[in-house]
């Protein structure tokens, strides 16, 4: 490794950097003259004498080549770092790697899974192209979603409007404005039966991205199978379901972070005992990063996260191969290339090494960390919105060349609203590109081995262990997470961001550079108001219908095994078959638990 | 009083999460001198101009991005005029349709910040356009 001048200090950590001494001077001047070095012997580049001879003329190289290059056209910035402040040095070398053990990398499919979670990755089976997609009616979805199977997409994914995400009926007055805003309106089972008109369940796999009430949401899915016929140990899928992210970062929730957990771990226990093909949490860095974390905070604290959950498991009883091998992870990828794709290679290192040695896994899968990805939302830009596609094929490149399992690309208009159908299928196309297109899709983890993806690999994961020690310190995620560590962590960063952006450290194009006296006009989705009264309606519809007894005594069960310690996803199971509501069931939480608040804390 | 620094509540009105952006400008507001009031997550229109009132803020500052902006301006300025409260100046920001931007100040918003917007920009607003109520 080779840093500016300056730098040379903190550069003394590796071999290759040390000043030059008599001996690299006269190896210098061979430097110099290229015609002569290559008529000279050949230096191997992995034997002891090759990497001896090779660190001498990197000396050289550093001292007379650079050196003059520079002071002739001087470096564009005075030290160069990745987006999380890693820093960059001049030149990485095969002595930066001389130290690496084959257990670093492995092999595909293999321990540590450095290199990915399958022996031949997208040479056997692409990555999942799986778009978001939900607003409006239940209608209004579930014709977006046959749209998107028509077109080629893979697999199911639904958004929620947010009074459903936060446990409220589309009738509730905190419910004004926000039905079928950001995501589908859901209140009852009645709103699933419609969702999924028409769509086999054992033909598809279903992604919900829903926390705080996720336990509704799974049990109206397992419902609506039933009555197509499918058993639950048939359907495919993942639900969000991670609360703690919710509280560092998305916030969005119903009750305080303990029951919220032990709602997440009865689910996580009822899926692996009884739905075997679906993942019942998605650990997920997202909404992490999108609030502002750096890849380095993205990947500590959703680390962090997933060993919150292993621990509860494991403190119920669980043993860990039965119910690990199902959790699932959801990354950002944001816009420093290199930066994002060694994020996804240390964190399937990172999660091996954790499960095995701190956990004492003994299933391979258990140890294999897959995820989902979806490009970075809060980069792309209301400004010259077209730019917009070339910022998510670039994401979109990082997270395939970091080996995901399934893949979002966002849309062009979603700084302004929900995305057309046509700037979905743009979205969409743009994965088809890199699939069929590119050729990134022919070859297994393709930038291992390079010298700055391997150090940016093996950067991020001490970084983010020294996170993660800080918060074992703290007494876990948890107790972390009710002090408020993380949240404080994120909100410096964010606002450091926002002030490089503002002080033109940080360019963004079309927006602090590069600007366009005229915005490039979009059309954007528009959401009727008038759809919040139809889904009232036909609230109102279910509730007349239903029988009150059934729904009241199905309720006292989910309020008993609340306050015991039976199993919530039974009795939830059955309070939905008896139209109980969402936000009926989640009152039920409230008045076991109290409904959570979060102070005013900036 | 004419050296009370302005009282500015920063507030997050229905049940949207994304804090980031009202949380960097409460930061931003505090940094240039103003003593800023965050509501925190997930408040009512009656909730914000209930702490308006209560903390004598010289103007409430709203940020949505859930696209309930049409519902949720309106109220709490209705509110602000049954409270007698007319001369708190509401303004806001999020993600928030050009073409919204108009039928909002009809309703009485006094300016919206769209994204990209600067936090200077902000204050420089703020301070021309806002000042200590008597």
């Amino acid at each position: 490794m080779v840093h500016s001048a300056k730098k040379l200090v903190a550069a003394k950590r590796r071999p290759a950097a040390k000043p030059a001494s008599k001996k690299t001077k006269a190896k210098a001047t061979v430097a110099k003259a290229p015609a002569k070095r290559a008529a000279a012997k050949k230096i191997p580049v992995y034997d002891a004498a090759g990497l001896r001879a090779q660190a001498k003329l990197l000396a050289g190289w550093e001292k007379h080549a650079l050196a003059k290059s520079t002071e002739k056209v001087p470096n564009r910035r005075a030290a160069f770092t990745t987006d999380s402040g890693i820093p960059i040095p001049d030149l990485l070398t095969v002595a930066d790697r001389k130290g690496e053990s084959f257990d670093a990398l492995g092999l595909p499919g293999e321990w540590p899974y450095t290199r990915g979670t399958q022996p031949s990755m997208y040479r056997s089976r692409l990555w999942t192209m799986r778009q978001f997609a939900g607003f409006g009616t239940p209608k209004d979805t579930n014709q977006r979603f046959k749209y998107l199977i028509s077109q080629g997409m893979t697999g199911l994914s639904t958004a929620f409007d947010m009074p459903a995400l936060m446990g409220y009926d589309c009738d509730h007055p905190m419910s004004r404005g926000e039905v079928g805003k950001e995501g589908v309106a859901i209140s009852t089972l009645k709103d699933f039966e419609i969702l999924f008109d028409g769509i086999k369940l054992d033909q598809v796999t279903t992604s919900m991205t829903i926390n705080a009430s996720a336990i509704v949401a799974l049990a109206m899915y397992v419902a609506v199978a039933e009555r197509q016929g499918v058993p639950m140990a048939k359907l495919g899928g993942t639900i969000q379901n991670d609360m703690l992210k919710e509280y560092i970062a998305q916030k969005e929730w119903i009750v305080a972070p303990r029951p919220a957990v032990r709602i997440v771990t009865d689910m996580i226990e009822f899926c692996s005992r009884h739905m075997p093909k679906w993942h019942a949490v998605s650990i997920s860095g997202y909404h992490i990063r999108e609030a502002g974390a750096t890849a380095v905070q993205e990947l500590a604290f959703t680390i962090a996260d997933g060993i919150g959950y292993v621990e509860e498991c494991v403190k119920r009883g669980l043993p860990v191969d039965e119910f690990a091998p199902r959790l699932s992870f959801f990354w950002d990828v944001h816009n420093d290339f290199f930066e994002e794709v060694a994020k996804f290679r240390a964190a399937r290192r990172m999660w091996a090494k954790i499960m095995r040695d701190r956990f004492g896994a003994k299933d391979p899968r258990s140890m294999m960390l897959r995820t989902h990805a979806q490009t970075a939302g809060v980069s792309l830009t209301a400004q010259q919105p077209y730019n917009n596609v070339v910022r998510v094929s670039l994401q979109a490149l990082a997270a395939v060349l970091g080996g995901t399992q399934s893949l979002h690309t966002n849309s062009l208009d979603e700084t302004y609203a929900l995305p057309t159908e046509d700037s979905v299928t743009i979205a969409l196309r743009t994965q088809q590109l890199i699939a069929h297109e590119s050729g990134v899709d022919r070859v297994v983890d393709p930038l291992a081995g390079s010298y700055y993806v391997e150090y940016l690999t093996d950067e991020m994961e001490k970084r983010a262990f020294d996170y993660i020690r800080r918060i074992d310190e703290l007494g876990g995620i948890i107790r972390a997470v009710e002090e408020g560590y993380p949240q404080k962590e994120i909100g410096e960063s964010a606002y450091r961001h926002q002030r490089e952006v503002e002080q033109g450290d940080r360019l963004i194009v079309g927006v602090n550079a590069f600007k366009s006296a005229s915005p490039a006009p979009i059309n954007l989705l528009h959401i009727d108001d008038r759809l919040a009264q139809e889904q009232q309606d036909r609230l109102a519809d279910v509730k007349r219908t239903r029988d009150a007894a059934k729904v009241e005594a199905a309720l006292a069960k989910v309020e008993a095994a609340c306050r015991g310690t039976d199993n919530l996803m039974p009795v939830v199971i059955d309070a939905v078959k008896a139209y109980a509501t969402l936000g009926e069931i989640s009152d039920v939480f409230r008045k076991v638990w109290g409904a959570y608040r979060e102070g005013g804390i900036f | 009083m004419p050296d009370r620094k302005l009282r500015i509540l920063v507030a997050k009105p229905g049940l949207d999460g994304h804090d980031r952006g009202a949380k960097i400008i409460a930061r931003a507001l505090r940094d240039a001198g103003m003593e800023v009031i965050y509501t925190g997550l997930h408040q009512t229109p009656e909730m914000i101009v209930s702490a308006a009132i209560q903390e004598d803020v010289d103007a409430i500052g709203m940020s949505i991005m859930s696209g309930a902006h049409m519902t949720l301006f309106p109220a709490v300025i209705d509110l602000l005029g049954k409270e007698d409260a007319k001369d708190i100046l509401v303004f806001g920001g999020g993600i928030i349709p050009d073409a919204d931007i108009p039928k909002l100040k009809s309703k009485g918003v006094a300016e919206i910040f769209t994204p990209g917007s600067s936090t200077q920009d902000i204050v420089k607003w703020i301070n021309e356009h806002i000042s200590t109520r008597a």
